[in-house]
């Protein structure tokens, strides 16, 4: 499972980005911008976790034959 | 040594949630939903192959396979319905959290409802 571990940096890592981003175009004055940054930010993770959540969902229903 | 692995992934997870929640407490709950499914992951193969140890044992035992069938299914949904209840009280939503507890609760009856039937109906056979 080198994918599993590698889907957890990169989360943390658009976390991180997306914060100091924020940090930057909140002094540089761009607030709405930085909300923009935030939501796409959060919309890219939340697609990841979605599709792992998938996988997850039908090795159960695989493992225990619920149909 | 699966369980180092599951051991290190969970302190990198937590290190950076931690990390993460400070500034952006949204991916952190995110963070944290990745965390699990990725351990689960790494154990449901075991599990699977515990199932089937267990079916053998059921079959060679002669039990109905249908019973089994619904206990394996009613095991399932406690499992996925824990898994999102704990996630959403993680993240603060404890009445979500309930009425996921509530949903599950129904449909394990509801699945049960078989079995006590066919206990049910043993009875009144045996009393006169």
């Amino acid at each position: 499972m080198v994918n599993g571990i590698d889907l957890i940096f990169k989360i943390a890592g658009v976390g991180i980005l997306v914060a100091v981003l924020n940090t930057i175009l909140k002094q540089a004055g761009k607030e709405e911008q930085g909300h923009i940054v935030t939501l796409a930010g959060l919309a890219i993770v939340f697609i990841w976790v979605i599709q792992l959540l998938a996988l997850l969902f039908d090795q159960v229903k695989s493992v225990f034959k619920l149909f | 040594m699966d369980v180092l692995q599951i051991v290190a992934i969970g302190l990198i997870a937590t290190v950076l949630i931690v990390v993460v929640r400070s500034q952006r407490p949204e991916l952190a709950v995110l963070l944290s939903v990745a965390a699990g499914v990725i351990i689960f992951l790494l154990v449901l193969g075991k599990i699977s192959s515990i199932m089937d140890v267990i079916k053998e044992l059921a079959s060679s035992a002669g039990i109905n396979m249908v019973y089994m069938g619904t206990i394996l299914k009613i095991i399932g949904i406690a499992y996925i319905a824990e898994f999102g209840a704990q996630i959403c009280r993680d993240a603060g939503e404890g009445t979500i959290a309930s009425k996921i507890e509530l949903a599950a609760k129904i449909l394990i009856m509801v699945l049960a409802v078989p079995i006590v039937v066919a206990v049910l109906t043993m009875l009144i056979k045996l009393v006169p």
